[in-house]
């Protein structure tokens, strides 16, 4: 079999072969969910009901969208330059570290001082993070997915050993957690009484800057040119390694604002478990969008209302929670698929 | 001080590394198959997560050991061709589609031990592969007991090395898969499918992925938890660059990362805790991450790896 380019893809194909990619997937998915002896359509009814199906359920979803915006933006900068950046589980907990450093009362400012400085310091955390295996990459070719996938596992251990020794909280009973961020360090919510925190706010203006810059600007022109061929880029005296460079420090502080604004605005505090995956489910949210920094938010928002219904509808059903898991990923490999087969027609023979 | 180089002269030092080492030379050797033919697997995590389940489960259930590295190596096939599917004939990402299939595979093992067995909190026991001293050769100090006193695993996995070295270089499918690593066109003039050629490469070398994994569950720790695999994967990624894609350099390179963790965990003990014992578990990783910035600018990357194919064009 060959493929061969589409003429002009249809309004009609772009929409239908995405569409052909969710029905594989909950095709998929309800394969598992009959195997779990359970019955689909009650399954998908209460993931719908546990993920919008109530104000505080749509409260929780937009909350658990928050970190993986962050971190699909990440991703979706890094990717569009062709920097494959799979360490921002990694970044995300640096830039949770350095939030708590600095906000369990090492600095005595006012909230309005104190948030920007901590916000600024984490982002430059996690820019420096991945900034090491960009230059890795440009200066002696070391493949950077290995290196951002390994960083992961010394960071989370590095976290590890801070929250048994230097940022164990005395008071935590010996639970290896940090202390807790001081009240000005804490991002306010939004609604009383509920989770959804101003790290949501800040989440939803970051994709918009992230918009601007990769639309608007010239370093987002050079990304997108870099990423379509670093030759010929290169060859219209475009800084390649430089814009790598960007790229990575840009990519790094983005996934390192979920780690701040996790622990900001949500825990208060920083533990082992601070992200069940966000860095990686990133990719997954960043690939949905087609890499479009304001797709990153719609993206973001269904795989968050998939993880929290499923956790939800798991407690009633009886189906593990995991299927929110293989669901992701399966719609991330569908996804890649069809958009590909929406621009190619494959021949057989 | 002595102590610390007293470990190097003990059998259970060696005994250690070459078990450490098992799993990563079946890994090694499934990654090193998927290069030589120009596709990278970054499946490779999720597809050793599946074959350590595999394995466990097949032998938790009731079946035979062999029985359970079959099954294993099928399951990793099944991965392959999955991946193998979306990389070759439709030419897609192979970062993208390697991270989907590691996380795809990773999930649905976890979903797959939650359904079957969704109350337990210790994770229940099989009986393993037991060590099959061979005799005369495990007799002879250190050495022999090294390398001819584990169990049929480990046995296996050199004899895979020698197998994978002798198909890669003495046979004609191992020429062509070679060639179509480097130079594409030339397979396909000489009327080979190069599109037949990786797919096979990667469900081959996924089935070897998934065995390294079972040895996990089979060989070393008896039984399936979640993060079992926890990093060996993309470890092995390292070792293929490392052994600059020859699967002798490769063994070498997987044999000595393993003595060095093997090390660190017997330094680990002696340092009596006044070392964060974090430090310790950290050295594998920054360890591969020294070896790539190490062989880097000398590699010899396989020219056609990560280039879809496409019949037809130039």
């Amino acid at each position: 079999m060959r493929l061969e380019p589409k003429p002009a893809p249809s309004k009609l194909a772009l929409l239908l072969y995405p569409a052909g990619a969710v029905a594989v997937t909950l095709v998929i998915t309800s394969l598992l969910v009959l195997a779990a002896g359970a019955s689909p359509l009650s399954v998908f009814a209460l993931v719908w009901k546990g993920a919008a199906g109530s104000q505080f359920a749509l409260m929780e979803t937009l909350t658990r969208a928050t970190p993986l915006i962050f971190t699909g933006l990440a991703v979706a900068v890094a990717f569009r330059a062709k920097l494959w950046n799979i360490g921002a589980e990694a970044q995300l907990y640096i830039g949770a570290v350095v939030t708590v450093v600095l906000g369990t009362g090492t600095l005595a400012l006012h909230s309005g001082l104190l948030l920007p400085l901590i916000a600024v310091s984490a982002m430059a955390a996690g820019a420096l993070l991945l900034l090491g295996p960009a230059l890795l990459k440009t200066s002696f070719g070391v493949d950077e997915v290995v290196t951002t996938l390994l960083l992961n596992f010394i960071v989370l251990l590095f976290v590890s050993m801070l929250l048994e020794g230097p940022l164990k909280d005395p008071t935590g009973l010996g639970w290896p957690q940090s202390q807790k961020v001081i009240a000005e360090a804490q991002l306010p919510r939004i609604i009383q009484g509920r989770r959804l925190h101003y790290g949501f706010v800040l989440a939803l203006v970051s994709a918009v800057v992230v918009w601007v810059i990769m639309k608007r600007t010239a370093l987002g022109y050079e990304m997108r040119a870099v990423g379509h061929n670093p030759e010929a880029a290169r060859f219209a005296g475009i800084p390649v390694n430089t814009v790598l460079m960007k790229t990575a420090l840009l990519s790094g502080g983005l996934a390192a604002l979920a780690g701040f604004s996790e622990v900001a605005g949500l825990k208060g505090n920083l533990t082992r478990d601070l992200s069940p995956g966000f860095g990686y489910t990133g990719i997954v949210v960043a690939m949905l969008a087609m890499l479009n920094p304001l797709g990153v938010v719609v993206s973001a928002i269904f795989v968050a209302g998939i993880f929290v219904g499923a956790d939800a509808m798991s407690r009633a059903a009886g189906v593990p929670s995991y299927i929110a898991n293989v669901m992701t990923a399966t719609a991330l490999l569908t996804m890649v698929a069809a958009i590909l087969l929406s621009r190619y027609r494959v021949r057989w023979r | 001080m002595d102590q610390a180089v007293d470990i190097l002269f003990t059998a259970s030092f060696w005994v250690a590394a070459i078990r450490i080492a098992s799993p990563l030379i079946f890994a090694t050797m499934g990654e090193l198959i998927c290069e030589r033919a120009g596709v990278l697997n970054l499946g490779i995590e999720g597809i050793m997560t599946v074959g350590a389940f595999a394995g466990w489960f097949t032998v938790y259930s009731g079946g035979d050991l062999w029985a359970g590295v079959l099954v294993a190596a099928l399951a990793g096939a099944a991965f392959g061709l999955l991946h193998g599917f979306l990389t070759v004939p439709l030419g897609l990402s192979q970062h993208v589609v390697g991270i989907g299939v590691t996380l795809l595979a990773t999930s649905l093992t976890y979903f797959t031990y939650r359904l079957v067995l969704p109350e337990v909190t210790s994770p229940p026991k099989i009986e393993p592969f037991q060590p099959l001293p061979i005799p005369g050769l495990s007799q002879i100090p250190i050495v022999g007991e090294a390398l001819f006193a584990q169990t049929p695993l480990t046995y296996l996995a050199f004899v895979t090395v020698a197998l994978v070295a002798w198909v890669l270089y003495r046979t004609p499918a191992g020429l062509a898969l070679r060639a179509a690593g480097e130079n594409p066109s030339a397979v396909e003039a000489q009327g080979i499918s190069v599109t037949a050629v990786r797919m096979t490469a990667v469900c081959a070398g996924s089935a070897l992925m998934a065995i390294g994994g079972a040895f996990l569950t089979m060989s070393a720790f008896n039984s399936f938890f979640f993060e079992t695999v926890n990093g060996r994967g993309w470890i092995c990624i390292a070792l293929v660059v490392f052994g600059s894609w020859r699967p002798g350099k490769a063994l070498v390179g997987a044999i000595l990362f393993a003595a060095f963790d093997a090390y660190q965990i017997r330094l680990q003990q002696i340092s009596g805790g006044v070392v964060p014992y974090q430090m310790f578990l950290m050295l594998p990783y920054v360890l591969s991450i020294l070896a790539l910035v190490l062989v880097a600018r000398r590699a010899t990357y396989p020219k056609a790896l990560m280039i879809p194919y496409q019949k037809g064009e130039r």
